[in-house]
């Protein structure tokens, strides 16, 4: 998107520029750059200032570049020069960067990047610059394809409450046909108007917000209401307002609950899926679970640094490779530690336990040898950064949308495969009567490495899917454990049903009174509930009751 | 009486010589000005568990310096010796192997811990042994032992700064402050410290909100939601004592909710460049932290130690290579040896009540520029820089106090009445009114 936005800028430049521009002699443009290159703060935004007044497209995208740290110096016989950066390119062990001057824009050839200086721009400038770069970016975004842009353009209209401004947002209001876009223009025009005007126009601009639900106008509304000089009608017209938004605000802040609540569930569903596959299923307590995760995550990283090395253009799909291999990945070590140690100590859970608690421990010191003790960088793909706009106030973040259709998929795909396809009927059999299904030609042993390959694999998928809001380390496994383990216990071993009612009601619970109690308390009231619950229903939500072999 | 050998007599000598080495705080003056053996000093950080991402480089930086004095002739003459243990990040275990050290090892000045709950359990040891501590790491205040020096900053070199700058015009003039921390000694405290700064700046309380999440914490929607809110109508910005892997899942979430640094900036107290390394800094850039060093600070002195710990981890073969970065910490224990040096060539013994008089007042020129050991006080003068995140994981300098800041054990705005002198009184004392 941003790259969209740049070359629509460009586009603009290219039209003709609206000439009341204040223009530089090339003296003081000179002046200006050398300035910008020193180290004084005072003559360096003065600089800019000189150069922004000009309004001038070219210095505008001069100062873009300036603002990217995309501008630099270098001293060429003895003088100092400033020039704008262009495309890199590695020659050698080199990097060489083209160089444009600034301005016109005229080719100045390339050089190393190591032999320039980078003349970069503090915060203190970036405050400056931002100013004269909004004025003129607002309007071509105003006129941007993408309602994403306009509408961000008009919320900084809104914010800034220029009077001048009314006349553009009235215009681009005149053209625009985008329901969100439409909003937020009125939104920032009754922000201008309650900014300025007379009393009669306040208070039609504080109706108009209250009925936007405008909690951006929340202040100057409650300064409104508060103010003894303002007419009494406006007044009352502005507390209106401030009820009206109080009321949405209430709404939002249930609809966001919400969701966090199905977001937190989610995520809980999946790192307990597995488990409760094979814990509830097979009667295996899987400590190894949480380090299964891990290594789904670094496989995911794994992949991310395969895409960013071989195809660095379509990386934002590393993690559509990632989510399969992740699961290939957790579920072949899931088979070696079946195979290999755990199908020798069924029927004795606290063996299992033990060994696979030192197994989870041998994956981690692994994982910490060869990746190294500290946390490593899983960049999120563009498609799952960011959020969507719902409602107004309102936005949802994609990579916990996405998260939330993930659980539901895996969920799905594991009910239609056990109690839809012969596999799954095998499994169950296996689970219900492991003597009675040997004999009657069901290969137990296959059936149990398939469904801890199973297990495992959706721990991997559940670590690839937390790389996206969480972190990736070593001990990434247990941070999650205790969670995965209290919603299998909770919803009732062997019952995928329960699994998902527990991990519903325990993320519900959770984010219900969170905004009440804060994160620490949450936490603990999450626990002292699931205690007393188990007291009450020692075998969990669902009690498997009847005819296991092994009760 | 039995016949006294001549062997009997080599003996006990040679234990007698030995002894006096080994006690080189009890005859000091006499023994080490003579003798060649090497002087041990301790380096207490955790090498295992989960203070071992920060801890190592703090190791590292500290061994690097020992290299650096004893390619140089040593402390007058004589090799530094580093005994290194491990107490893996585990409390107890700090108490153990500082009474090892000091006890068993007899080393003359110990260079160690993080947390403030490892400081708390080692200092009954220091001062019931009269040892010598440098502590590196930024903390909450509010301590003054006569067996510590404090070389990393007090709530005024960091807390207060951070604080000042967001609300001054150059920093956007913020008026709302919005207090999250992960619940432990650290941030609570630091967060008193804040709010009573903020009420005093005249901030009202009801512009003032505080947040604590657990350890490990990794669910910020509902904070992020707040803040949102809290922000609603411009003008507000975070302050976070969020402690290391927390921090990328909320920045993550604050990103995806759509909330940009130019809304509402962050201020992190616990972000460094050694911490940095292995994120994904993107959703990070452009929010701030405040520290006394950046890796990015320009001086030729920085450019040698930075240049010169990539050096020793490659050659020392440590993992991350010259990939390694430097941060406030390991500045801080890095200048910790060489101020002890100092210190000791002054005195010209080891003893630790001499050595603690010498620190006094001494002055080096550290990467981060120059720093003063507080005359009385036991922490150390230094510079306050507001760092600006960018891409790469490094921090962009954009303010810098105007000189040294004097180091304050306590804060005068939650402690007005409590001053901290080793000179004039017994430590910590009350301040007539």
């Amino acid at each position: 998107m941003r790259r969209l936005l740049l070359v629509l800028f460009i586009a603009w430049l290219a039209a003709p520029a609206a000439g009341q521009a204040a223009p530089l002699s090339a003296a003081e443009a000179e002046r200006a750059l050398l300035d910008l290159a020193g180290e004084d703060g005072d003559r360096r935004e003065a600089a800019v200032k000189a150069l922004g007044g000009t309004a001038d497209p070219k210095w505008l995208e001069f100062l873009a570049a300036f603002r990217d740290g995309n501008v630099f110096s270098r001293v060429k016989a003895g003088k100092t020069e400033v020039l704008v950066g262009g495309a890199k390119s590695t020659q050698g062990d080199q990097e060489v960067i083209e160089l444009k001057a600034p301005y016109d824009g005229s080719a100045r050839g390339s050089a190393p990047l190591a032999s320039l200086k980078e003349v970069a721009a503090d915060r203190r400038l970036r405050v400056v610059i931002k100013p004269f770069l909004d004025a003129d970016e607002t309007r071509t975004q105003l006129a941007d394809p993408d309602p994403g842009v306009r509408r961000s353009a008009a919320v900084k209209l809104g914010n800034q409450a220029q009077p001048s401004s009314a006349a553009v947002i009235q215009d681009a209001l005149g053209k625009e046909s985008d329901g969100w876009v439409r909003h937020a223009l009125a939104e920032a025009l009754a922000l201008v108007q309650l900014a300025s005007g007379d009393a009669a126009v306040r208070a039609e601009a504080a109706r108009t917000l209250g009925n936007l639900h405008s909690t951006t106008a929340m202040p100057a509304l409650r300064a409104l209401a508060a103010d003894a000089a303002a007419p009494a009608a406006a007044r009352a017209v502005a507390a209106r307002a401030v009820g009206q938004i109080e009321r949405w605000s209430m709404l939002t802040a249930t609809v966001e609950t919400l969701f966090q609540g199905a977001s937190l569930a989610s995520i809980l569903l999946l790192m307990a899926l597995g488990l409760a596959i094979v814990f509830g299923l097979m009667g295996v307590i899987n400590m190894a679970h949480g380090e299964l995760m891990a290594l789904g995550a670094y496989a995911t990283f794994v992949v991310q640094n395969w895409f960013r090395a071989a195809w660095p253009g379509a990386f934002d799909y590393y993690f559509l490779v990632a989510l399969p291999v992740s699961f290939v990945v957790a579920g072949a070590v899931g088979v070696v530690l079946e195979r290999g140690v755990i199908r020798r100590l069924y029927g004795r859970p606290l063996e299992t336990l033990l060994l696979t608690w030192g197994a989870s421990l041998i994956i981690q010191q692994a994982l910490r040898l060869w990746f190294g003790a500290a946390n490593v960088d899983v960049s999120s793909p563009r498609w799952l950064s960011g959020g969507v706009p719902v409602m107004v106030n309102l936005t949802l973040p994609y990579n916990r949308v996405f998260i939330i259709g993930l659980a539901t998929a895996a969920v799905a795909v594991m009910y239609w495969v056990l109690f839809r396809t012969g596999a799954g009927l095998r499994i169950r059999a296996v689970t219900q009567n492991r003597a009675m299904s040997s004999c009657l030609g069901v290969r137990a042993g296959w059936v149990d490495a398939t469904t801890f390959a199973v297990g495992a694999g959706l721990a991997g998928v559940a670590g690839c899917a937390l790389t996206q809001i969480g972190n990736v380390g070593p001990s990434l496994g247990q941070n999650y454990i205790v969670d995965s383990f209290m919603v299998v216990v909770t919803g009732g071993v062997g019952k995928l049903a329960g699994t998902i009612l527990a991990a519903a009601g325990i993320g519900g619970l959770n984010k219900g009174i969170e905004p009440a109690l804060g994160a620490v308390f949450a936490k603990v009231a999450i626990l002292v509930a699931v205690i007393l619950f188990l007291q009450r229903r020692p075998a969990g939500l669902f009690a498997t009751r009847g005819r296991n072999a092994e009760a | 009486m039995s016949t006294y050998s001549r062997r009997d007599f080599l003996k006990t000598s040679l234990v007698a010589a030995g002894a006096g080495v080994a006690a080189t705080h009890g005859l000091p003056s006499l023994v080490s000005a003579q003798s060649k053996e090497p002087i041990k000093i301790g380096v207490l950080h955790s090498l295992s568990g989960t203070m071992a991402i920060s801890e190592v480089s703090l190791r590292d930086v500290v061994l690097m310096a020992a290299d650096e004095i004893n390619a140089k002739g040593g402390v007058m003459g004589r090799k530094l010796q580093p005994v290194v243990v491990d107490p893996a990040s585990n409390w107890d275990l700090f108490a153990e192997k500082a009474k090892q050290l000091l006890l068993q090892d007899k080393v003359a000045v110990v260079f160690g811990c993080w947390t403030s709950v490892s400081r708390k359990s080692v200092l009954p040891v220091f001062e019931n042994n009269n040892g010598l501590l440098f502590y590196p790491v930024q903390y909450e205040g509010e301590e003054c032992s006569k067996n510590v020096f404090y070389t990393g900053a007090t709530p005024n070199q960091q807390l207060i700064p951070g604080a000042e700058y967001l609300m001054s015009k150059e920093g956007g003039a913020y008026k709302k402050f919005y207090l999250l921390g992960t619940d432990y000694v650290f941030p609570r405290t630091a967060n008193k410290i804040l709010r009573a700064f903020l009420l005093a700046k005249g901030i009202p309380a009801d512009s003032i909100a505080e947040e604590y999440t657990p350890f490990n914490h990794q669910d910020y929607q509902t904070i992020v939601g707040k803040i949102k809110r809290f922000s609603s109508g411009g003008s507000a910005a975070v302050l976070s004592t969020i402690n290391g892997d927390s921090n990328v899942p909320f920045y993550k979430e604050f990103s995806n909710q759509g909330m940009r640094a130019e809304n509402a900036p962050i201020m992190a107290f616990s972000v460094a460049e050694d911490e940095l390394r292995g994120m994904d800094t993107s959703s990070l850039v452009g929010h701030l932290a405040a520290w006394n060093y950046y890796q990015s600070v320009e001086s030729p002195q920085n450019a040698k130690f930075v240049n010169a710990f990539k050096a020793y981890a490659k050659k020392n073969n440590l993992p991350g290579g010259d990939k390694r970065v430097t941060d406030d910490p390991m500045e801080a224990a890095y200048f910790g040896v060489y101020m002890w040096k100092q210190a000791v060539e002054k005195a010209k013994t080891t003893d630790v009540d001499a050595v603690r008089k010498a620190v006094y007042g001494q002055e080096f020129l550290a990467p981060g520029g120059k720093v003063k050991m507080h005359e009385n006080n036991h922490h150390a003068y230094k510079p306050v820089l507001i760092g600006e995140i960018l891409k790469n994981g490094q921090f962009k300098v954009v303010s810098r106090t105007k000189g040294l800041v004097e180091p304050e054990p306590w804060s005068k705005y939650t402690s007005p009445d409590k001053g901290c002198d080793w000179v004039g009184h017994q430590g910590t004392y009350q301040k007539k009114a």
